[in-house]
């Protein structure tokens, strides 16, 4: 098929991108370990520990080589999964990253189905019911409700939720993940924002498309409305709504750090704030690690996907 | 200048509300730093009160002085994290637009690496170097605002540094800082300014955030971000304590990004005439403005909020373009002769009568089509021509029920295939159409499904309306496909359109119409824009299905000579109205309307040079909101009277003549009279000496 060619080679190119952001993104973080103040070993020695312990724990760990030889080796490390040991807890960071990764990724997941669900029928429902300009209060209340929505930041939303439901009517829990209703409150905080977002974004790409000339004669077949909007339309308001989805997916893996805090949350968001403010370096480090190769991978397949989509993204692209 | 700064009354409040934040960043400390810092014991987590419309803390320190004190820290810190990300931003942004290729590429590619990793994370890892606490927020945040600032410079800078007077420039030999003091900047201040102020409300939320979570702003230092923190836990007892921190960072923000709107807007509009004032001293060609284009970038470039609530205007203005603003006036009240009946036999494919099209416009609405009776009869091959904008594509599109909102249709009766279309409505309606109407559209490229396969798109109709299955659907769909010699049909089914040549999707299209096998097919300009060879094919293609299937057909085209060839009826339109209907036996001979004959004599013959361009009626057509109470042909007609500029001429039946009618108060009595164009056509004749 040749079809096939364009898309693998697009597919290469941004694997290749996707390899360059990955290493920025180790380079980043070794530098940080390198920048921050103090000694590392001294600090995770504790001061009681004696001088030559703690020159014999550098040279172990490879802290005298030159700079060079150190990002290598902790490249290899961290592509091997190895992280270190945490400061504080005293055990390998890539146990603790284990524990914690589940429940974030539960919670985001959850989350960014939601979006799913509700911002693309929503903002295609909009469009087809706003198109041309008619019903004028509707397309202005649904731009000032998500206007309002936008501009509340998640973690103001989440408190407003643990005010309102947990709190007040006492219908839900506000803090931990023990049973399903828990998730409630935490997803509907995180999804609040990028609902909106893409919601509006998909009733503006709706209504481009359904200003099409091929909408036109697909209207001319007398297709159901079932066919005429996901066959026709869908695909076609997608292309624009899934990357800035992708993006929306990478900003929320973000927000749950807050988000995850204001609930008590048992996943990584909790455990990467304990460790700035304990100083747990390698912890921190290593979340951010992850959390970006995560953000990078999800945005990677997201284009890809789209490329098998709307082939047309590819020449877009090249 | 209040219209050009868009000021509507939320703006205004909201500009409002951002001069008195700005009060209080300098009255705020001074005024009520004694009641925010002033501990009473007697009134520790007080609830609300008059004395303490928030509450008060934990030491009894009263919350809204402590809000209003905030406001200067969160606001400063805000505007130094944005201040910090665009000066790294800006200045590595602009590095691009002043380096040699090679170089400009590697640093663009590095901010893109940059940009995506996501800001927050590269805030904690700065934040972990600098420490937590105030001057650390700032720094990690500035940091992680860093990359996108500078590809909205590098974007920007790029969009500018491609026009006409900056390379100019450089060949001139400007130096680089006056190239970027002189053009670049201030071409690019606007959106920066726009992006500069979403920023600093982004920076103010990511703050509170760092604060709220303890690893912003430290104590006894305390923002509205530290603040919520303490009045979250004391909600169900005071919900202002945490409701009006929230407030105000909601508040704050909303309002910098409305004062940032109206700052870009004050320099976007007077940015142009600097730069051409620039551009004139530098002694350079003034390009195109560069307002436009500075815009449109700033568009793909905003979040996709900004570009949503930009999208969301009326978007009715733009189906309405080309129709002018203007006086409208009204429909004169002129009862047109019904269309002739049709003959006996089988109903007719199509019939409506006193069709009108309106559109709403800024003054009034315009309606471009105007009382058309047309009839459609089994079988038959029916023309309407005139020229782009008679109105006859808008016709139609509404004879075959395909016009949307904006657009308005009024039908007096409107019949396919002899039943009352709005007799039925939703599946019921939806079956008629699909079995007895179909469409044939004028531009292939626009008109397949991009992200569709051929083979879904020419089989979709027959599919659903001929209860085909998806194999009976192919063969017929590669049938057609053949008839119209589109060469290897069965591996174009499993195409793309953007897999095919210009030629084979315009044929694609034409096959796509003819699917089905209806009783109507509604052919718009199918053969514009089409090479002759592919035209011919075309023409036989309809020719054929109404011949085999005796499928009628309606042509739209503004080419006399297809119409003539090809249907046994013309009905010529004009300026929104039929003006002619006649046998097409009759066109060249017997045509009564100065119109017809303008047109006829328009079309080459066999002795004319086909290189030469063709002739043309001298003048325009009106366009819709143009459309007067009289004859709209008046003001191009060698035979206008006076009468002719006052009153609407009826479409009347033409004595002696059946199935012919005519709308003009001076019709040419016959053939032998002067053609109504003949002083025009001496005149191309002179011309051609
Ligand atoms: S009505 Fe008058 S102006 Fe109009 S076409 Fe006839 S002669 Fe010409």
């Amino acid at each position: 098929m040749s079809g096939g060619h364009p898309w693998l080679r697009f597919a290469a190119r941004r694997l290749l991108l996707l390899a360059a952001s990955l290493a920025l993104l180790i380079v980043l973080t070794f530098l940080a370990m390198r920048l921050v103040p103090g000694d590392p070993v001294r600090a995770a020695l504790g001061p009681s520990a004696s001088a030559e312990v703690v020159e014999a724990r550098r040279a172990a760990l490879g802290l005298d080589d030159p700079a060079l030889v150190q990002l290598r080796d902790y490249a290899g490390r961290v592509v091997r999964g190895d992280f270190g040991e945490s400061l504080t807890q005293r055990r390998a960071v890539g146990d603790i990253l284990g524990e914690r990764l589940p429940a974030t990724a539960r919670l985001c997941l959850l989350a960014f189905l939601v979006v799913a669900l509700v911002a693309l029928p929503l903002g295609v429902a909009i469009a087809v019911f706003t198109r041309g300009g008619t019903r004028p209060p509707l397309a202005g209340a649904f731009t000032l409700g998500t206007g309002v929505v936008m501009s509340i930041p998640e973690y103001l939303c989440a408190a407003g939720l643990v005010a309102l439901f947990g709190v007040t009517l006492g219908w839900l829990p506000i803090a931990g993940a023990e049973q399903a209703s828990s998730y409630v409150l935490p997803v509907l905080a995180l999804a609040a924002v990028p609902t909106a977002i893409l919601a509006r974004l998909t009733r503006v790409e709706t209504l481009r498309v359904l200003d099409q000339e091929y909408i036109r004669v697909a209207r001319s077949k007398r297709l159901p409305a079932r066919a005429l909007y996901l066959r026709h339309l869908l695909p076609n308001a997608l292309t624009a709504t899934l990357t800035v989805g992708g993006l929306l997916f990478g900003a929320m893996i973000a927000s749950t750090v807050i988000v995850e805090n204001v609930f008590a949350w048992p996943g990584i968001g909790t455990t990467v704030v304990e460790a700035i403010i304990a100083k747990d370096y390698p912890l921190v480090q290593a979340v951010v690690l992850v959390l970006g190769a995560i953000v990078l991978v999800v945005n990677l397949l997201i284009d890809v996907v789209l490329g098998l989509l709307d082939p047309r993204s590819l020449i877009r692209e090249s | 200048m209040r219209e050009r700064l868009d000021l509507t009354p939320g703006r205004i409040a909201l500009l409002a509300v951002l001069a008195a934040l700005l009060a209080l960043v300098v009255a705020g400390p001074p005024l009520w730093s004694g009641a925010a810092d002033e501990i009473d014991t007697a009134a520790m987590r007080a609830g609300a009160s008059a004395a303490h419309p928030f509450g008060t803390d934990q030491l009894g320190r009263d919350l809204l002085a402590r809000v209003l004190v905030a406001t200067r820290l969160s606001l400063l810190l805000a505007l130094a994290t944005a201040a910090l990300g665009f000066a790294l931003g800006v200045a590595v942004g602009l590095l691009p637009a002043l380096l040699g290729p090679r170089l400009r590429s590697v640093v663009a590619t590095t901010i893109n690496l940059f940009v995506a990793i996501p800001g927050l994370l590269l805030a904690l890892l700065v934040a972990t170097i600098v420490g937590i606490g105030a001057k650390g927020a700032v720094i990690a945040l500035g940091v992680a605002l860093a990359p996108q600032a500078a590809r909205l410079t590098q974007t920007l800078a790029a969009s500018v540094g491609g026009a006409e007077y900056v390379a100019a420039s450089r060949v001139v030999g400007v130096r680089w800082p006056r190239l970027l003091g002189r053009h670049i900047l201030p071409n690019i201040a606007a959106p920066l300014v726009l992006q500069f102020a979403m920023a600093t409300s982004q920076a103010l939320l990511a703050l509170s955030a760092l604060s709220f979570l303890g690893l912003g702003v430290q104590s006894p230092d305390y923002d509205w971000g530290a603040l919520l923190s303490v009045g979250l836990d004391r909600m169900y007892v005071t919900p202002m304590a945490a409701l009006g921190p929230g407030l105000a960072i909601v508040l704050a923000g909303v309002a910098i990004n409305a004062g940032g709107d109206v700052l870009a807007a004050a320099i976007a509009t007077d940015a142009p005439q600097r730069a051409r004032r620039r551009r004139r001293a530098a002694g350079l060609a003034p390009s195109a403005t560069l307002a436009a284009p500075v815009a449109e970038a700033l568009a793909d470039e905003a979040a996709p909020a900004a570009a949503a609530s930009a999208a969301a205007a009326p978007a009715a203005a733009a189906p309405a373009a080309d129709a002018a603003p203007g006086d409208v006036p009204a429909a004169p009240a002129v009862d047109p002769a019904p269309a002739p009946p049709a003959p006996a036999g089988p109903p007719a494919a199509l019939r409506v009568e006193r069709l009108s099209v309106s559109l709403p416009a800024a003054e009034g609405a315009v309606t471009p089509v105007r009382e058309v009776s047309l009839t459609v009869g089994h079988g038959e091959r029916v023309g309407i021509v005139g020229e782009s904008g008679s109105g006859k594509s808008l016709t139609a599109l509404a004879a075959a029920a395909l016009l949307e909102p904006p657009f308005a249709v009024e039908t007096a009766a409107h019949e396919i295939a002899g039943e009352p279309l709005f007799a039925r409505a939703g599946t019921g309606r939806r079956r008629l159409l699909g079995r007895s109407l179909a469409v044939v559209f004028q531009d292939p490229l626009s008109a397949l499904n991009p992200a569709l396969r051929l083979r879904r798109q020419l089989t979709e109709a027959a599919i659903e309306h001929r209860d085909l299955d998806a194999g009976e659907a192919t063969e017929a769909a590669i049938e057609r496909l053949r008839e119209l010699r589109l060469t290897r049909p069965e591996q174009r089914l499993g195409q793309h359109p953007h897999e095919l040549s210009g030629g084979m999707r315009q044929r694609a299209v034409i096959a796509m119409g003819m699917t089905v096998r209806p009783g109507l097919i509604v052919a718009d300009e199918p053969t514009t824009a089409l090479d002759v060879a592919v035209e011919r094919e075309v023409l036989a293609a309809l020719r054929r299905a109404n011949d085999e299937d005796g499928t009628a057909i309606l042509l739209i085209s503004h080419d006399i000579g297809v119409i003539a060839s090809f249907c046994e009826r013309v009905l010529v339109m004009y300026g929104g109205r039929i003006v002619e209907e006649l046998p097409a036996a009759d066109l060249r001979e017997r045509a009564v309307h100065p119109y017809t004959r303008a047109l006829l004599a328009a079309v080459p013959d066999m002795e004319t040079d086909r290189d030469r361009p063709l002739p043309t009626i001298p003048g325009r057509p009106p366009t819709a909101a143009e459309l007067p109470a009289s004859c709209a042909f008046a003001a191009r007609c060698a035979f206008a009277s006076e009468r002719c500029r006052a009153q609407q001429p009826p479409l009347v039946a033409l004595d002696g003549a059946p199935g012919r009618r005519v709308a003009c108060w001076h019709p040419a009595p016959d053939a032998a009279a002067p053609a109504p164009a003949a002083a025009a056509g001496d005149e191309r004749e002179e011309e051609r000496r």
